[in-house]
């Protein structure tokens, strides 16, 4: 029986739990000897001149080595966008020389010979800001009355698509139009950011940093340093956690080898919670305007969505954040017509990068809020509104008017499978008892359907690369493209490695994150892992399968042909005379056994699902708790069902609190109100009820595993179903919509303004 | 998130405590279980020059029974309170109190003498205590004396203490089988109360509804006046002064403050029913 689709126990456990595993800041390297300690610092001001930074004093305190300022480095040319829609002047310096931004844009950096004297030396540089008026929301910054870049002219980063026309909606018996806040968030990896730098004397830079993919982050950092790639060994060590927002290398990063390079010493960096909560990139961000129309008897006939898209204070990958929304725009739905656009600009606050799901779960936030407030405009019940209009089931590429080419999908039947595992019909008249007995607590019941794109990357010249190696004493190696941060690919990898070859998962070791040993790979991001690193790694095995043939036949005095594996033995033996071969062990004794090996899958996949949520709130003060939260996730094959569900757990967790809990707030001037975990409410067990999974597996052509990605789902199809349940649970009071996050106050205020406009 | 400089001590008896404080006067800052003071000092929100760790003192940390009082050493944990059977037995609401604080973490470490000195308005157990009623005992270079805790909390993180007096015991009047409620309302189960009303015997106090925590007296005037449950919460955000944050405006917490003193007479006067 194959070990593939059983539920092998993370490999990498052990180590994490007991004896620690080796973060950034863990590190112990004979190169990183006498390192100094990188202080940075950061602005206070949301949006100023910088009149003067004044660092003598700091200079003079114990324990420094070097402050630099703006001043001290004027070779440091500015980083750029890096995006080809974005106006070059929208450009940050690696220092803030004439304007700071945002609160957290660096300042100037102190060196240390320990941590505790950065901290108080950055006490004692004096930093004069003349504020100017800042630029916090996406409206206000469209005006373009205060610039962020004067030489850019405007605030407007990119703008995708146009209006749609005129006459788009014109015939629909209902046209219902909403605005909805898609929020900011933090994304809160418990790992912080941190690096660290050595020189060689053979002047070669070594990086290690927390970062979701090596071979990416190095390539920017020689870019931006202007160093030949060659000079640059960049490794991630265990990475804690990254959600997005470690995918490409922070100016930090570079700025700690610049630092290393110019002190002639090792230099090291790890951000405290705050500083990580105003230095490294947030999520979401996105000001949507949806507009649905139809037929009274529930079919729609348009959609459009325009997204207005923050990308804070210095444009990173959030700016194409919105083209993935517009992607995925048509959902699961049959629409007729569907319209997309998007205008990103620039405000004062943290930049905008990737956050689980990136693009995709603004695109199902939108348009399932716009299919229920469709359904309540036409009292119909919001599982029939869908069942009218999802796409009917199909396994043949099924192209969308918004212009994704989907792989395979059966929208109905995950949503039904949804429904009957939540008990819906029980539900609605549980519901219906206490709406009529006008009881305090009130249900909540909401519904999400979803399609994603994962692989997005696929096409674009993103395959990814595998070695394996079998050593004579019978272990094996996999190096991977791919870079582990809580996914468990020592355990996934190991097991598609260990299927073909019959060597036990525990003697397969999987190395990750080191640009010398693994030049090429893609990293972890975007739920590409399984079906391009996995797919790979199978790959590889089916190929050191083949060399070990010829090999053994060899050998063997035997037909190539006439050798198969041997799962028990773990080599080669005569088709029909078991124990008659040779071990792949024994073949790599003369020379290596080992291949190389890359995967391009033809094309991304697009997973999908279906969530019911049941929330209960108390329409006396307003809070909103979620009961249930069942979850159809069709992801394809399954490789480890512990794995993917800890993939979905993790998802749900993070998509409940979007719906529920967090958001990164900022007053008018810029300020941020939640920059420590005591203010910015980071969901706990507490918030969240044990979830419901209901399996379903619809395999896909496009790689050899039928697998596709898992690791945003979670973030995908639980928000919107929780969203929907918390107005769900207060419509009959007259509420039509309320933004996330569904803090008490917004929901116990939505019921006052809703009684009184009903007694207007 | 590195504390400024400072020097440590750590005293092992409440006079050697005592004298620090008289040598080190506003410069020093008392810490028992410190999860108070070490996040504002991390932010350097707070840079004492001393801190003085109270935590070793022995004998600090007891709950029982003094006439008709409950005597609870300033530094009994959260923790110990939660499930201290006299505490149980003679004044329920401060167990239960004591388990609503923070996470379990925050319960092991955190004292009801930090909790009482540092006067956050949004204090689970100073709540409790102030719709209890009762004494803070405190000593200092002179002796100790008695501060009731109507008087205690003067401001914000502002008390009745002197610089150089140390608390060193919570006395309390035993409840019984009076009738109590705590109702606290947060968003995540371990956060501080955006509003809390604690509700003894006919007296109800507020967290975070002004500087310090505070007692609803129009809600009790009308209590005693015979005014139903309804009509007495209904006035309970009177002569307070709440602020204004992202959970909660000025109008959501007076609303809050009205919802729960309600519900919180509700529950005791269930609760002194069933007892009865």
């Amino acid at each position: 029986m194959s070990i593939l689709g059983t539920r092998v126990v993370r490999t990498e456990d052990p180590l994490f739990l007991t004896r620690g595993a080796t973060y950034t800041d863990d590190l112990v390297d004979d190169r990183l000897t006498g390192a100094l300690h990188a202080t940075f610092i950061r602005s206070q001001v949301a949006h100023g001149r910088v009149l003067s930074v004044d660092a003598s004093a700091a200079r003079e305190a114990p324990g420094v080595v070097a402050v630099y300022t703006a001043e001290d480095c004027p070779d440091l040319a500015p980083l750029p966008a890096g995006l080809p829609m974005v106006p070059p002047a929208m450009q940050r310096p690696w220092l803030a020389t004439d304007k700071v931004r945002f609160v957290g844009d660096i300042v100037a950096v102190v060196l240390t010979e320990d941590r505790y004297q950065g901290e108080d030396a950055a006490e004692l540089v004096s930093v004069d800001i003349d504020p100017l008026p800042t630029v916090v929301s996406t409206a206000d910054a469209a005006k373009d009355e205060v610039l962020l870049f004067e030489e850019a002219g405007t605030n407007v980063a990119a703008v995708f698509g146009g209006p749609p026309p005129e006459d788009f909606f014109s015939g629909c018996e209902v046209v219902v139009r909403q605005a909805v806040k898609n929020q900011r968030v933090a994304p809160v990896p418990l790992e912080t950011r941190a690096a660290a730098a050595a020189w060689g004397e053979d002047g070669r830079v070594t990086i290690w940093c927390t970062n979701q993919g090596a071979q990416q982050a190095k390539g920017e950092i020689a870019g931006w340093l202007g160093l030949d790639p060659a000079l640059v060994h960049l490794v991630t060590p265990d990475v804690g956690g990254g959600f997005g927002a470690k995918i490409g290398a922070d100016p930090e990063y570079a700025f700690v080898a610049w630092l290393a390079q110019r002190v002639g010493r090792p230099v090291r960096w790890t951000e405290n919670r705050s500083e990580n909560l105003l230095g490294m990139l947030h999520g979401r961000g996105q000001d949507q305007l949806v507009t649905i129309g139809g037929r009274r008897d529930g079919t729609v006939e348009a959609y459009a969505i325009h997204v207005d898209q923050e990308a804070g204070a210095y444009p990173r990958v959030g700016v194409i954040l919105p083209t993935l929304t517009m992607l995925m725009a048509a959902a699961t739905y049959a629409f007729p017509k569907v319209h997309a656009s998007a205008r990103v600009l620039v405000n004062n606050a943290t930049s905008i990068g990737a956050y689980r799901g990136a693009g995709r779960p603004e695109a199902t936030a939108a348009v399932e809020r716009a299919v229920d407030m469709f359904a309540a405009e036409i009292g119909m019940d919001p599982a029939e509104v869908r069942r009218k209009n999802l796409v009917p089931p199909f396994h043949e590429p099924h192209t969308t008017p918004s212009g994704a080419t989907y792989d395979s999908g059966e929208y109905v039947v995950a949503l039904e499978k949804a429904l009957e595992a939540a008990g819906y019909q029980e539900l609605r008249a549980e519901q219906a008892r206490r709406r009529e007995a006008g009881e305090v607590k009130q249900l909540g019941i909401g519904l999400s359907t979803y399609v994603e794109i994962t692989g997005a990357d696929t096409g674009l010249g993103a395959a990814e690369s595998a070695e394996l190696e079998v050593h004579p004493d019978g272990t094996a190696t996999v190096l991977t493209g791919t870079s582990p941060h809580g996914q468990g690919h020592a355990t996934a990898w190991a097991m598609l490695a260990s299927d073909q070859l019959g060597i036990p998962v525990e003697k397969i070791t999987v190395l990750h994150g080191d640009t010398d040993r693994i030049p090429r790979g893609g990293g972890t991001m975007g739920s590409r892992s399984l079906q391009q690193g996995g797919a790979a790694v199978h790959q590889a095995a089916t190929e050191l399968i083949e060399l070990a043939r010829q090999r053994a036949a060899e050998q063997l005095e035997a037909d190539p042909s006439d050798l198969e594996v041997d799962l028990t033995a773990a080599g080669l033996s005569v088709r029909g005379t078991p124990g008659s071969g040779i071990t792949f062990a024994q073949l790599a004794e003369k020379e290596p056994l080992v291949v190389q090996t890359r995967f391009e899958a033809a094309a991304p996949t697009f997973p999908f699902g279906a969530h019911v949520a049941v929330v209960e709130v108390d329409t006396e003060s307003g809070k909103a708790e979620l009961q249930r939260l069942v979850a159809v996730d069709d992801a394809g094959i399954i490789v480890n069902p512990l794995l993917a569900e800890g993939q979905r757990h993790g998802g749900f967790a993070q998509g409940v609190a979007q719906a529920l809990l967090e958001e990164v707030l900022y007053d008018a001037d810029g300020n941020p109100q939640t920059s420590t975990l005591a203010d910015y409410p980071f969901v706990s067990p507490t918030e969240l009820p044990s979830f419901e999974l209901v399996d379903m597996a619809t395999p896909t052509p496009i790689n050899p595993l039928g697998a596709k990605g898992i690791g945003e789902a979670g973030t995908i199809g639980s928000t919107p179903a929780v969203h929907n349940a918390v107005i769900d649970a207060v419509a009959h009071l007259g509420v039509r919509h309320i933004d996330m996050p569904t803090t008490p106050m917004k929901v116990w205020r939505a019921i006052q303004q809703a009684q009184q406009e009903g007694t207007n | 998130m590195i504390p400024g400089p400072f020097d440590y001590v750590r005293p092992t008896s409440v006079e050697e405590a005592i004298a620090a404080l008289v040598e080190h006067g506003d410069d020093a800052k008392v810490m028992a279980g410190g999860h108070s003071l070490l996040p504002i000092m991390k932010l350097r929100l707070a840079m004492p020059a001393v801190v003085i760790d109270i935590s070793r003192i022995p004998g600090m940390s007891y709950v029982r029974v003094e006439g008709d009082e409950v005597a609870i050493g300033a530094g009994t944990r959260h923790h110990q309170l939660e499930h201290d059977e006299v505490a149980r037995a003679e004044v329920p609401i401060l167990p239960y109190t004591a388990s609503q604080v923070g996470d379990p973490q925050v319960r092991h470490r955190g004292t009801i003498g930090g909790t009482v000195a540092h006067s956050d308005p949004a204090s689970d157990l100073p709540t409790a205590l102030l719709a209890l009623g009762g004494t803070v005992v405190v000593q200092g270079p002179n002796g100790r004396r008695s501060i009731p805790v109507t008087e205690f909390w003067q401001g914000f993180f502002e008390t009745a203490l002197a610089e150089d007096e140390l608390i060193i015991e919570i006395r309390v009047p035993r409840t019984g089988s009076a009738g109590w409620a705590y109702e606290k309302f947060t968003r995540r189960a371990n956060d501080w109360p955006i509003v809390a009303a604690a509700a003894v015997d006919g007296r109800v106090a507020l967290a975070n509804m002004a500087g310090t925590v505070v007692r609803a007296t129009a809600t009790e005037e009308a209590l005693a006046r015979g005014a139903s449950i309804a009509e007495a919460a209904a006035l309970a955000d009177q002569g307070t002064s709440p602020g204004a944050d992202m959970h909660a405006d000025q109008e959501y917490r007076r609303h809050l403050a009205r919802l729960l003193t309600r519900r919180a007479l509700e529950k005791a006067a269930g609760g002194a029913a069933a007892a009865a």
